[in-house]
């Protein structure tokens, strides 16, 4: 278990699976053992509207937001939240836009989008691959857990190239 | 190893009540609060409603803790002022088994009409407040709120605001123990709030807040973390967790029950430390008290009192600097692009209506370029705004919209009234068979219970009618010349008439 505390920003728009994507990112790292916390914005937000979520993982976590300039890593799914967002990104933070166009590119159904990203995103977090599994089957239903499993091993293929 | 789950503060709320053995839950869906209900519902062995509104569900959960089961209301803050009459008495009756009052404030108004901060309301009603700053606290506190409940006769309200309710962290589950329950009595003197019993209560309720305080000051929800001499912090809720990230060596005094205050325990610890601030989110609440104390302390700009605190504010916040209002970019929500009420809005648009309306999904039709919609003030409005515009404005062409739970909510007496004192107009009900805005929820309307088993469904037809509308249509807006010759004649009609604008949401079919 690292040592040091990992700060996550999500953002896209309503209906993008952005707040499953961080739901998948926040079990893995509660199963990894560490103290989690995870916000997000419901309600009006999911009219369409921007929706970003931010997950905070280590061995003690009191703010459940990331602060401004304090995001380790940055995964938007939109390219307009990502402008807005990118403010949140450490100077040499990770960011992830890079893969937003590979990943639509590499997958079939548009809605496993969130789930690809998360996959390349786990190529760069101290979480082993039994806690995003095990996270996977705690988000999906169970019959959507297998076809999320194998989407999440390819995007994190591309993370690791 | 005990089985743990990353919960939001609204579903470890949840798990903490089942824990305690809660057999009652009542409340109206509002963001932030939605979520309690419908974890609650998951759990078989519980007896959990959507109620018609916050003050049936209040008086419901409160009967039931009156009867001898531990039980539950929920609520957005503005819910809260729904419940008010029952809230206010129900202070003086106290209970039999506990009743916890969960309260969620929505600094931010990330999806709320207004900021009002409900800590005001423990003073107000002389009612206990716990304050939990995480999802684990909420867990924590709500089952602390059961037992205060039981052993000072009291409701306890347990506020949390959206960063707390919507925030998930790692919680470890437990098991269930439900209490021994109290025998239900018939008791006038308690339970019949006429001048001469309302009186003893009163004195009752006085002596029970004198308790409290010294239970305030022993607590261990009220917590000092003894740091750094120079700089003390006292704060409460999510405020503590931000300053704890950009201040760690700073002293503390982290207040879990907010009231009654624990001025000894305020008192002490400002005694210890150099420089006294008080950071909290809306309201001046624990500054104007403890100002009252005679204490030297330092807090925010007022122009904080506006909007949520955010951790990168921290230092600004401290300092007593003036707020630097950053504009949001943000896009905005709007209708669903199939959305049956956009047909609705089209109408009301081309005939270039004044449009009194009322709070769900559809008062996005205020945004441009619809801009079909001219109030939200609460819920039930719309039809009594149609009422109260027409009497300064007679010559104008008004009318009166509210969604089909809203109608239920809180519609029903503003169309008896318009019937009864005379008032014309069209009222549409914009009926898309759920409450859309906090997600879907079933309501009398849907025929279906929040576990969506079948129940008696309240048919708004006939209820209008009965209500003394002159004319009730049900009519599909997607059926546009229809719904346009129906709406043209009607407004020239002098007559009250209600069209329900039927169309399912599209939500509802994923
Ligand atoms: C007193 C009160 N309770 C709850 C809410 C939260 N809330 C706002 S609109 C709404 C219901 C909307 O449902 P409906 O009227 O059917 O309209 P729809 O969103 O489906 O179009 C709720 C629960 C509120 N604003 N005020």
């Amino acid at each position: 278990m690292a040592d040091k505390t990992y700060n996550i920003t999500f953002g896209g728009t309503g209906g993008q699976g952005i707040l499953k994507a961080a739901e998948i990112c926040g079990w893995a790292a509660m199963y990894a053992g560490y103290h989690v916390k995870k916000s997000e914005v419901h309600g009006m937000a999911q009219r369409g509207g921007s929706v970003e979520s931010h997950i905070r993982f280590g061995k003690k976590i009191f703010s459940p937001l990331v602060q401004q300039g304090g995001a380790d890593i940055l995964l938007c799914f939109h390219p307009e939240e990502h402008d807005r967002l990118k403010s949140f990104l450490k100077a040499d933070g990770k960011d992830l836009m890079e893969y937003l166009e590979k990943a639509k590119a590499a997958i079939e159904n548009p809605r496993h989008l969130n789930t690809f990203l998360v996959g390349v995103l786990s190529a760069y977090l101290p979480i082993k691959p039994d806690c995003w599994q095990k996270a996977i089957e705690a988000v999906f239903k169970k019959k959507y857990v297998e076809e999320n499993k194998g989407v999440f091993l390819k995007g994190r293929e591309m993370g690791q190239l | 190893m005990s089985k743990k789950a990353l919960l939001s503060g609204d579903e470890a709320l949840a798990f903490g009540a089942y824990e305690a053995g809660l057999k009652v839950a009542c409340a109206y869906p509002g963001t932030p609060s939605t979520e309690i209900l419908e974890t609650l519902a998951t759990f078989p062995e519980l007896d959990v409603q959507w109620s018609v509104n916050e003050k049936v569900a209040y008086e419901v959960a409160l009967g039931a803790a009156i009867s001898g089961v531990r039980s539950l209301f929920a609520c957005k803050h503005v819910g809260l002022n729904v419940a008010m009459d029952p809230l206010m008495t129900s202070s003086y009756t106290g209970i039999l088994a506990g009743f916890v009052v969960v309260v969620c404030d929505d600094p931010g108004m990330h999806s709320s009409q207004n900021e009002q901060d409900t800590r005001w309301v423990s003073i107000y009603a002389k009612l206990p407040m716990l304050e939990p700053a995480s999802p684990r606290e909420a867990k924590e506190y709500v089952k602390q709120a059961f037992e205060i409940s039981e052993k000072f006769d009291t409701p306890v309200i347990l506020r949390m605001t959206t960063r707390v309710a919507h925030t998930k962290e790692d919680v470890t589950l437990g098991d269930r123990v439900v209490p021994q329950q109290p025998p239900f009595e018939r008791n006038i003197a308690k339970y019949v709030m006429v001048p001469g019993n309302a009186y003893g209560r009163h004195i009752f309720v006085e002596q029970r807040l004198n308790k409290l305080k010294a239970l305030s000051e022993k607590t261990k929800f009220n917590r000092i973390e003894p740091g750094d001499k120079k700089i003390g912090f006292i704060t409460s809720g999510v405020s503590y967790q931000y300053l704890k990230e950009t201040y760690p060596d700073a002293s503390y005094l982290k207040l879990g029950m907010t009231y009654p205050f624990c001025d000894d325990k305020i008192r002490a610890f400002a005694k210890t430390v150099k420089k006294l601030y008080v950071v909290e989110e809306l309201d001046p609440f624990l500054e104007e008290h403890i100002k009252s104390l005679g204490l030297k302390c330092h807090a925010k700009d007022p122009s904080f009192r506006i909007g949520e605190l955010l951790p990168e504010l921290m230092p600004a916040v401290v300092k007593g600097e003036v707020k630097h209002e950053i504009k949001a970019v943000t896009r905005k929500p709007r209708l669903c692009p199939d959305c049956p009420h956009w047909a609705t809005f089209a109408t009301l648009k081309k005939l270039d209506f004044y449009v009194a309306g009322d709070i769900g999904c559809y008062t996005l039709a205020c945004l441009p370029p619809t801009s079909a919609l001219h109030s939200c003030l609460c819920m039930g409005a719309g039809v009594t705004f149609n009422e109260g515009w027409r009497k300064g404005a007679p010559d104008k062409k008004i009318v009166g919209v509210v969604g089909d739970s809203t109608f239920v909510h809180s519609g029903i007496t503003g169309l008896i009234n318009a019937a009864y004192n005379k008032a014309k107009g069209v009222i549409f009900i914009l009926d898309n068979s759920t409450t859309a805005m906090t997600g879907g929820q079933q309501h009398p309307a849907t025929g279906l219970t929040i576990r969506n088993e079948p129940t008696k469904k309240l048919i708004l037809e006939d209820l209008c009618r009965a209500c003394g509308a002159d004319n009730v249509d049900v009519i599909d807006p997607k059926n546009r010349a229809e719904f346009d010759a129906l709406v043209e004649k009607r407004i020239n009609e002098d007559a009250l008439s209600v069209i329900i604008s039927r169309h399912p949401c599209k939500l509802l079919r994923q």
